[in-house]
């Protein structure tokens, strides 16, 4: 069985977001970069688990320049079998989905996973999209996975509940929590990964029809207002009035 | 025109669906253009949409589960072809989230997700939404003036812009049988999704035990608020896992967060700040939550809560 999990870098969430002067692009210097949570822990341990149950191939595609060859090098550390690069900077998800769908198309995929969103951009766009392009069923926030043959059982988180449902492969899948455990790349894994091929395709700029017009920092809070330990008046001013709660 | 597609939930309009029926609205007033709406089911209410600025509303009397976004998809493009419409509307929801993206595709127009404000620059349509977990904005605007836009939940609050009725009528759109087979869908009865929720009430480890959680329920159920918990919470089984709020959770925009006996670490506050009100209750003056917060009781919470409680009451039994 073949999968193809799609990998994302992304600043680390204790990183101290600022922008360059232009306020269109993420200031990048003294920034912690890792793999995606929801791509690392979920999307990618998930394909190996069924790597090493029914045999095959894990493939790692990311689409961006070569900064991310760290967190594709830690990839293939955890287990996957190979990875490639899409040597291109997209402006959208859709970029992201054409190029990766594209590349899919040329092999034959069982499956398809990715994280449920990146964290900085939380978007939770991709999957939707390369599920469209490739024309495939596309399950979200899937928490359980379970493959009999080339039928799959998947559980999924929905707005105050679950959802179980049965699709045939192929198809596309964002991981949530819960779709398996973090796996720490030990030392073999690690030398292994310097091995392991890692290849740089080149494709031409698509360009697309979204425009980012500016980054913003939020207003900076004016502070917190401290209420004395029973001053429950104060409490029931602010719920009442403010918040309009009672 | 302007299309909004709208969840039904047993027979109502889901809140959400209201909320990005008004987004819509906006943008179908500053194009100056009609504004439909689709659902998949009928509900007596939806003629009564007319009061929020939509002109039709098209039913589409066929058995799509809109879990199935291929169909969905397919619905709801066929239907924008056909009426042209150039700027889409759903809230950004499991059921959104899955299709705007296919949409986005197939219909080969930009998509802007997790949405929350609209504004005009230079004749643009300019669209905001939260990025690096809350910690800045970012602003899109299409360039060929045609959109996919999917609306976080919260974001605005429903109101009438007039009293005129909406024009009901049904729509056929052939689609192909489903790929995926629905085997069971558990929703929590008679709560809130915390998503959509205006009020959450938010418990961590300083509650020291499950069995304390009676006094953050009773708190929610006198406020009219969702519960939610940290995270270590949820992974030990103190708490269900669908309550869990941050990073690695859901994440939340309530007009009102309490979060009780919760640190505040950097990964729970990705899912909370951007709450619009937010009051920490903790024993820690130096615990990192107060830095977010609007208002801080520092305080022991089996003291603070009981007594809050007990004023609400007092305060709810005189008011009635
Ligand atoms: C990659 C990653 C992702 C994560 N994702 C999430 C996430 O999505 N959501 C999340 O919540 N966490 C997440 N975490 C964990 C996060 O870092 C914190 O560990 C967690 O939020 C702490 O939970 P807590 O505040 O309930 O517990 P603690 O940090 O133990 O805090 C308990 C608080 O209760 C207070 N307290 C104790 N007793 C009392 C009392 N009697 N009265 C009043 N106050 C009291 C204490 O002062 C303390 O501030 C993540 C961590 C990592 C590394």
């Amino acid at each position: 069985m073949n999968f193809l999990v799609c990998i994302s870098r992304t600043p680390d969430t204790t990183s101290k977001i600022t922008f360059e002067a232009d306020s269109r692009k993420l200031k990048e210097d003294g920034l912690v970069f890792i793999l995606n949570p929801y791509d690392e822990w979920y999307a990618l341990v998930k394909a190996i688990e069924l790597k090493e149950k029914f045999g095959g191939q894990v493939d790692v595609i990311h689409v961006g320049n070569s900064n991310a060859e760290v967190v594709m090098r830690k990839a293939l550390a955890i287990g996957a079998d190979a990875a490639f690069r899409i040597d291109i900077e997209p402006d959208s998800s859709w970029e992201v989905a054409k190029y990766i769908s594209d590349f899919a198309k040329t092999k034959a995929y069982d499956l398809i996973l990715l994280g449920k969103e990146t964290i900085d951009h939380n978007g939770s766009e991709t999957g939707a999209m390369v599920a469209e392009f490739m024309d495939l069923p596309y399950i979200s926030y899937c928490n359980k996975l379970d493959i009999d043959g080339t039928k799959a059982t998947i559980a999924r988180e929905i707005e105050g509940g679950t959802e179980t449902s049965e699709v045939n492969l192929p198809f596309v899948l964002s991981a949530a929590k819960g779709l398996a455990e973090q796996r720490i790349p030990n030392m073999k894994g690690i030398m292994d990964a310097k091995k392991k091929p890692l290849d740089i395709i080149a494709v031409d700029k698509l360009g697309s029809d979204l425009e980012l017009v500016r980054f913003e920092l939020p207003p900076v809070k004016s502070g917190v207002k401290m209420l004395a330990v029973d001053d429950m008046d104060a409490l029931i001013k602010i719920l009442h009035e403010e918040a309009k709660v009672i | 025109m302007v299309l909004v597609y709208i969840e039904i939930h047993q027979g109502e309009i889901k809140k959400s669906g209201l909320e990005a029926i008004c987004f819509a609205a906006q943008i179908a007033k500053l194009k100056s253009s009609p504004l439909t709406a689709l659902v998949l089911s009928n509900s007596d209410s939806l003629a009564g949409l007319g009061n929020y600025g939509v002109q039709n509303v098209l039913v589409a009397n066929q058995n799509i589960d809109g879990s199935d976004s291929q169909n969905l998809c397919a619905l709801i493009s066929q239907v924008a072809e056909k009426n042209q419409a150039n700027y889409i509307v759903l809230s950004n929801s499991s059921i959104g989230k899955s299709v705007a993206g296919r949409l986005a595709v197939r219909l080969n127009r930009p998509l802007v997700s997790g949405v929350n404000t609209i504004l005009e620059e230079g004749g643009k349509l300019i669209f905001r939404k939260s990025v690096y977990s809350g910690k800045a904005s970012a602003y899109y605007t299409s360039k060929n003036d045609k959109a996919i836009i999917a609306l976080s939940p919260n974001s605005i609050s429903p109101s009438k812009s007039g009293d005129s009725n909406a024009t009901v009528s049904s729509v056929e759109i052939a689609v192909q049988p489903s790929k995926i087979k629905l085997l069971d869908r558990n929703l929590v009865k008679g709560k809130i999704p915390l998503a959509e929720a205006d009020t959450v009430v938010s418990a961590g480890r300083g509650m020291k035990e499950p069995g304390n959680w009676g006094m953050i329920e009773e708190l929610a159920d006198l406020i009219g608020a969702s519960t939610a918990c940290s995270r270590p919470v949820a992974d030990i089984g103190w708490r269900p896992h669908h309550e869990h709020v941050g990073q690695t959770g859901i994440a939340i925009k309530p007009n009102l967060y309490i979060a009780i006996g919760i640190s505040g670490a950097i990964q729970h506050l990705a899912g909370v700040n951007s709450s619009r009100k937010i009051i920490v209750i903790n024993k820690d003056p130096e615990a990192p939550f107060f830095k977010a917060a609007d208002y801080g009781i520092c305080g022991d919470l089996f003291e603070v809560v009981p007594k809050l409680n007990e004023a609400i009451r007092k305060f709810k039994s005189s008011n009635s």
